[in-house]
């Protein structure tokens, strides 16, 4: 458990943005950002993997990583930050592997979404819920 | 509640693989008035392999008395299921008697009278005696030590875990993992795994945080009665979370399920006709995992201290579970061939501190260590009027004199005591001795802070750590107790959303609900945070118990639970 002041603040900052806003008012942005890179075309599951941890070790910096065969691009999406984009991976057509790995920091609890377009131009898109927790209290 | 039917078609008995749990012993062994070091230690050898698993010993040297939960739920899919299963139900699932030694070492129920039939359990020179004894039918047996063994007791406190290093090289396991241990801090950590141990210190889970390579042995190859045997181990995956992660930076854990994978697949290419896993993932983190990698033959748990005396089968892989606090030592033949696990026997064997004798290499060796310290240990500050126990998912009485004392001596509205499962039991009428309350305070981050906190923040941790533990997911779920809170009450609906679990929190000594907006000073220790502040919560305790001479602790009611 966090028990400074400082802390305190952060985690009920962040806690309050998430009990306030309803799910709705996340899902326009991440929408929005999910059509901006398929031009509004249908995704559908499989063809992709999300590697994220279950719980962060430290929400300031979660290691992701996604792999995608055959992909020409990857777009990683935040569902609970202010700015849903996190970063497109491109791969060029004599890329060894289609295989992206970042940090990235996150606000709160939330679904981390992967969408990929795929050399036929398809999409597909999988997502990881990654925790973020006070902590302190196991064992 | 599932039948023993059910259970049965869920376990290794109705598998294609031959063989027998030590539960038939057990329940014949209850018939009888009188044991036996020999009845207790019969055991019909089979096979060509043989396991020993120990895990979570907390640094319990001595023969404890050691309370199982009579509230342990499962959470979905889990519901119900061992060891998800207490008390009677638990009786009737293992067709064990009430009232018998097994009842008493399996279950909570009546407990204090069983206690004081049956005696103390554990004692790692009991455990020494028993380990021999396998080693005499099956001398390369494999001993497996499944972590949080250095961190518990008052000499583990003062000596940094080096008595229990001490102790358990005499007992030679042949691996180990992690979870408590890295409390003691990296460097210490390092030193007794550099300096001290003859054997690996496994953590496949275990990576740097800045380059994201092995940090230490993922495994260990063995050839023992003609089979390659390699043991994968994963240490307690939400270390840097559910522990302070400043005490050991630069060090990365977590599940690692992919990773898991492929080290089943490197050691099966490495030509490993049984794949054993040494965990501290937690039993449903254990079952899950078993769920989704294939390839584990056998895995042998730990962390979430419990003690099941048949195997559970998972998709092809056996899910032993050895108890706590040196309670338990399981042994598990295999008879391993073409690659496949074609016949076994299991025990779990329960270490009674009055039937089993103590091997006296062993034993003098505990005394060497305790010596140094015997004056401290031994020092009565009070005396308990009440059974005081730790572990079940909500208060226990332990927690419950822990927040009494943070609230008087720290001059607190509300306690808060984290819910951790390690700490042996209390008889009432019996003497605390300073050993007694480092059994359930030592640790390396005891700091009892005082602190102001709003309503809504007490409500945010308390809906934190319940998701930890009642989260459906169990790769989500850390493996501790629900937080105790003192000084107030709340009723919880274990089966809502993180957030909607928690409702009428109410403060016990005027009544009054608690606002979110109002502030309230709140006592509490074992905070992850760097540099918190305060008084040792074992400093806390005995000057409350020196105070009161006598404590006494009503069971607590303040806690409402729905949904289980």
């Amino acid at each position: 458990m966090n028990f400074t002041r400082r802390d305190a603040l952060i985690l009920g900052a962040g806690a309050a943005t998430v009990a306030l806003l309803p799910v709705q008012a996340f899902a326009s942005p991440v929408d929005d950002a999910i059509a901006a890179f398929t031009g509004g075309a249908a995704t559908t599951e499989g063809g992709i993997e999300l590697t994220a941890p279950e719980i962060a070790e430290n929400g300031n910096t979660v290691p992701v990583s996604v792999s995608a065969p055959g992909a020409v691009s990857i777009i990683l999406i935040s569902t609970g930050n202010p700015v849903p984009d996190v970063c497109t991976f491109n791969f060029g057509a004599l890329s060894g592997s289609q295989f992206g790995s970042t940090r990235i920091r996150l606000a709160g609890t939330q679904d981390v979404i992967a969408v990929a377009k795929m050399a036929d131009g398809s999409f597909v898109q999988t997502s990881s819920v990654v925790k973020v927790t006070i902590g302190g209290c196991g064992g | 509640m599932i039948s023993r039917r059910d259970f049965l078609q869920a376990s290794v008995a109705a598998s294609a693989i031959v063989g027998a749990s030590g539960v038939g012993n057990w329940s014949k062994l209850a018939a009888q008035q009188t044991l036996t070091q020999d009845q207790l230690l019969d055991f019909d050898t089979v096979g060509n392999v043989t396991l020993i698993h120990i895990t979570d010993i907390h640094a319990q040297l001595k023969p404890v008395y050691f309370r199982e939960p009579e509230i342990n739920l499962g959470m979905g899919a889990v519901d119900g299921l061992p060891p998800h299963v207490t008390g009677k139900d638990f009786l009737n699932l293992f067709n064990l008697e009430a009232g018998t030694r097994e009842a008493y070492a399996l279950t909570y129920d009546d407990f204090t009278s069983l206690a004081k039939g049956y005696g103390k359990m554990g004692g790692l020179d009991r455990v020494a005696t028993v380990i021999n004894s396998i080693r005499a039918a099956r001398p390369d047996a494999l001993l497996l030590d499944g972590g949080d063994t250095w961190q518990g007791s008052y000499t583990a406190q003062m000596t940094k875990g080096q008595d229990m290093v001490n102790v358990m090289n005499a007992l030679k396991p042949d691996a180990m993992t992690s979870h408590w241990e890295f409390t003691l801090g990296i460097d210490r950590v390092t030193e007794i795994v550099d300096n001290d141990l003859d054997f690996p210190f496994l953590g496949a889970n275990i990576f740097d945080t800045e380059w994201d390579e092995r940090a230490y042995e993922p495994y260990k190859m063995f050839e023992r009665g003609g089979v390659k045997i390699a043991v994968i181990g994963q240490a307690f995956p939400y270390m840097p979370i559910a522990n302070p992660g400043w005490m050991f930076p630069g060090l990365s854990f977590g599940i690692r399920e992919e990773n898991m994978a492929e080290l089943v697949t490197e050691v099966r290419g490495l030509g490993a006709e049984l794949v054993v896993l040494l965990s501290h993932n937690g039993f449903d983190v254990d079952r899950k995992l078993a769920g989704r990698v294939d390839g584990i033959d056998v895995i042998l748990t730990g962390h979430t201290h419990d003690a099941l005396p048949e195997p559970v089968l998972v998709n092809k892989t056996m899910l032993i579970a050895s108890g706590s606090n040196g309670k338990f030592v399981t042994r598990l033949d295999l008879d391993v061939r073409d690659g496949q696990i074609k016949g076994f026997n299991h025990k779990l064997i329960p270490i009674f501190s009055d039937v089993i004798q103590a091997d006296p290499m062993v034993a003098q060796l505990i005394d060497a260590q305790r010596a140094p310290f015997e004056d401290q240990l031994t020092e009565v500050i009070g005396k308990t009027d009440s059974l005081l126990y730790r572990r079940g998912n909500f208060n226990g009485t332990w927690d419950d004199l822990i927040c009494n004392a943070l609230i008087e001596e720290r001059e607190a509205d509300i306690a808060i005591s984290p819910g951790f499962r390690w700490g042996p039991s209390l008889l009432p009428g019996g003497d605390i001795t300073r050993e007694d309350i480092f059994n359930c305070t030592g640790m390396s981050y005891p700091a009892a802070y005082r602190t102001e906190m709003t309503g809504e923040r007490i409500q945010i941790i308390m809906e934190d750590v319940a998701d930890n533990l009642f989260n459906p997911d169990p790769y989500y779920q850390q493996g501790g107790d629900m937080v105790r809170m003192g000084g107030m009450g709340y009723s919880i609906d274990v089966t809502k959303k993180q957030g909607d679990r928690i409702t009428d929190m109410t403060m016990l000594k005027t009544g009054e609900k608690i606002e979110p907006s109002k502030t309230y000073v709140v006592a509490g220790w074992a905070s992850v945070n760097e540099g918190t502040e305060g008084p040792a919560i074992w400093d806390v305790v005995e000057s409350y118990i020196k105070r009161k001479g006598t404590v006494t602790v009503d069971p607590n009611q303040s806690v409402k639970v729905t949904g289980a």
